[in-house]
């Protein structure tokens, strides 16, 4: 032990002993620097504890009217009753399924016409113009033509949802598309493949991430169609369930309908984040 | 130098011809490579030699003149021109193994063999379920390599794969493809604006004019066979490099003052 210090004493020229370290503040706020997990997480928390907190506070000092502000309380007691008589469920299900079937409709026809005009310049040619014309064209105004054109039942809730993200996702997913480095398109090529080989086996898993996220991203969007939708002409559904409240100036029930919306948009879109990193590992 | 594997005639391209302001990449490139040699095209950025290649990769279309292959007429890509690129050589959802079996044709077991034989080639048999992103810059190239050597193309065309990794890593590079290239003796022709790497690795170098590219000079490389990192500090390396670099200086000026007089 001493014999090897020795030695290395002897070796080195001697050093003088280092300065003193002056102590580096660590500090929270400063531009894009790292924070603690834990103190991301305790932030956060205290944040939305902070929402509640205000909102409890809020309503407790009765700053508004029971019937404009409804406690935390009460909200979750209306929640309670509506689990209980099972109208929650009933309303979560029908919303569920509608917006499960608005949205694959929408997907299945707007994955191959994105890919589409994403790849042949002709295709988007055609495609293109009235796309961008009609993505514009707000899906609201579509609800009164909508009920002419199809009734008041399931399908116009359908015909709502794929009008507000048909469009949106044809353009994003030819975007995903268009953004496959050409290299990757150059080596399928140049192995004598043909362009269909090469759009099977190198565009479509060369964009895949990207199009898993449009899809998370669009979903989250038919939320908003699926609301108006029943929020105009349903029987069921948390978007009715919200109208009905309004007429009998149950606060507390309409509430709860729109906690229940963004929760249930919530869980879905972690849903496919979490299946997203499942499936593209090697995007990381 | 009878029988010409690659053969490139009066080769033209330019860009912008329907009007839209013209350029002349390419005026009149000539040259041939004979088969099992090593050429490599070297110019300052902008000369047209990855232009060049790109056209006998059949990946681009040329203006005017041909490119034969094997007395055949270049019409398009094709599996007799294996192509490495600099960058984004690899398909990163796949492995190293996969991304080698993505070129070979046959039944999968067959493939997975021929696969696994040519990663072990360029050392790299322990990585095989590695996917891109795992690996260095240089495993990468090395995977592209593999997969460009693994179906037997007549004529391997590589275009800068070496341009984006740090100078040590290119070194050990170069000579792994010279070992390679010295125990199976391919039909390559190579890209690059590293002098050294030209000197180092090529039976040949065609040095082409700034823009528009033509080619100015046909050096042919007697540095001994087989090289090794030695080579690189051999007064007969030296002699060449100085020679290269003058007559491509030449042309990065000439280039530099067409710069300035469009200025």
């Amino acid at each position: 032990m001493a014999g090897a210090a020795d030695q290395a004493a002897a070796g080195a020229p001697r050093r003088a002993p280092a300065p003193a370290r002056p102590k580096r503040k660590r500090k929270l706020f400063q531009l894009y620097s790292p924070i603690q997990p834990r103190t991301y997480l305790i932030i956060a928390i205290l944040s939305f504890a902070a929402l509640l907190g205000g909102w409890w506070l809020a309503a407790e000092l009765d700053l508004a009217k029971d019937i404009f502000l409804p406690t935390p309380a009460d909200v979750w007691r209306s929640a309670v009753d509506a689990a209980k008589d099972g109208t929650l469920w009933d309303d979560a299900r029908a919303s569920f399924v509608r917006i499960t079937i608005g949205f694959s409709i929408s997907t299945v026809l707007a994955l191959p016409i994105g890919i589409l005009i994403g790849t042949y310049r002709a295709a988007e040619a055609v495609i293109e113009p009235s796309v961008d014309f009609i993505r514009y064209m707000p899906a609201v105004a579509f609800v009164p033509l909508t009920i002419v054109w199809v009734g008041v039942d399931e399908p116009q809730k359908w015909l709502i949802i794929f009008i507000g993200t048909f469009f949106q996702q044809v353009l994003l997913v030819q975007d995903n598309v268009k953004r496959v480095p050409r290299e990757y398109v150059d080596i399928g090529h140049t192995l004598g493949m043909k362009d269909r080989t090469v759009l099977r086996r190198v565009v479509l898993p060369a964009a895949a991430p990207a199009i898993w996220d449009t899809l998370r991203i669009t979903l989250g969007w038919a939320w908003t169609w699926l609301v108006v939708a029943e929020l105009v002409a349903a029987s069921d559904g948390l978007g009715h369930s919200i109208v009905v409240a309004q007429r009998f100036f149950q606060t507390e029930t309409i509430f709860l309908g729109i906690i229940v919306i963004g929760l249930l948009g919530l869980i879905m879109d972690q849903a496919m984040k979490l299946a997203g990193k499942r499936l593209f590992r090697w995007a990381e | 130098m009878d029988a010409a594997k690659l053969s490139v005639r009066d080769l033209r391209k330019v860009f912008g011809a329907d009007g839209s302001g013209e350029l002349v990449a390419l005026d009149g490139v000539d040259f041939e490579i004979a088969e099992k040699e090593f050429v490599t095209v070297i110019g300052t950025s902008g000369c047209g030699k990855s232009t060049l290649l790109s056209i006998i990769a059949g990946l681009e279309e040329e203006t005017g003149g041909v490119v034969v292959v094997d007395g055949e007429h270049v019409v398009g890509p094709g599996r007799d021109r294996g192509v490495v690129f600099q960058t984004y050589t690899l398909f990163p959802w796949l492995t190293a193994q996969k991304n080698v079996e993505f070129a070979l044709q046959g039944s999968s077991s067959e493939r997975a063999d021929v696969a696994r034989e040519h990663l072990e080639l360029v050392g790299l048999d322990r990585f095989r379920d590695s996917y891109p992103s795992q690996l260095s810059g240089g495993m990468r190239q090395r995977v592209a390599i593999a997969r460009a050597l693994s179906y037997k193309p007549e004529v391997l065309l590589m275009d800068e794969p070496f341009g984006a990794l740090d100078a040590q890593t290119r070194q050990l590079m170069q000579e792994l493809l010279t070992k390679i290239w010295e125990e199976h003796r391919l039909t390559v022709m190579f890209v690059t604006h590293d002098i050294d790497e030209a000197v180092f690795l090529s039976d040949r170098v065609l040095v082409m004019t700034a823009s528009p590219g033509r080619i100015k000079e046909d050096l042919p490389i007697g540095i001994e066979r087989p090289r090794t990192f030695e080579v690189f500090s051999t007064p007969e390396f030296f002699e060449y490099k100085a020679h290269l670099l003058k007559s491509v200086r030449e042309e990065s000026l000439r280039s530099a003052e067409a710069m300035e007089a469009l200025a």
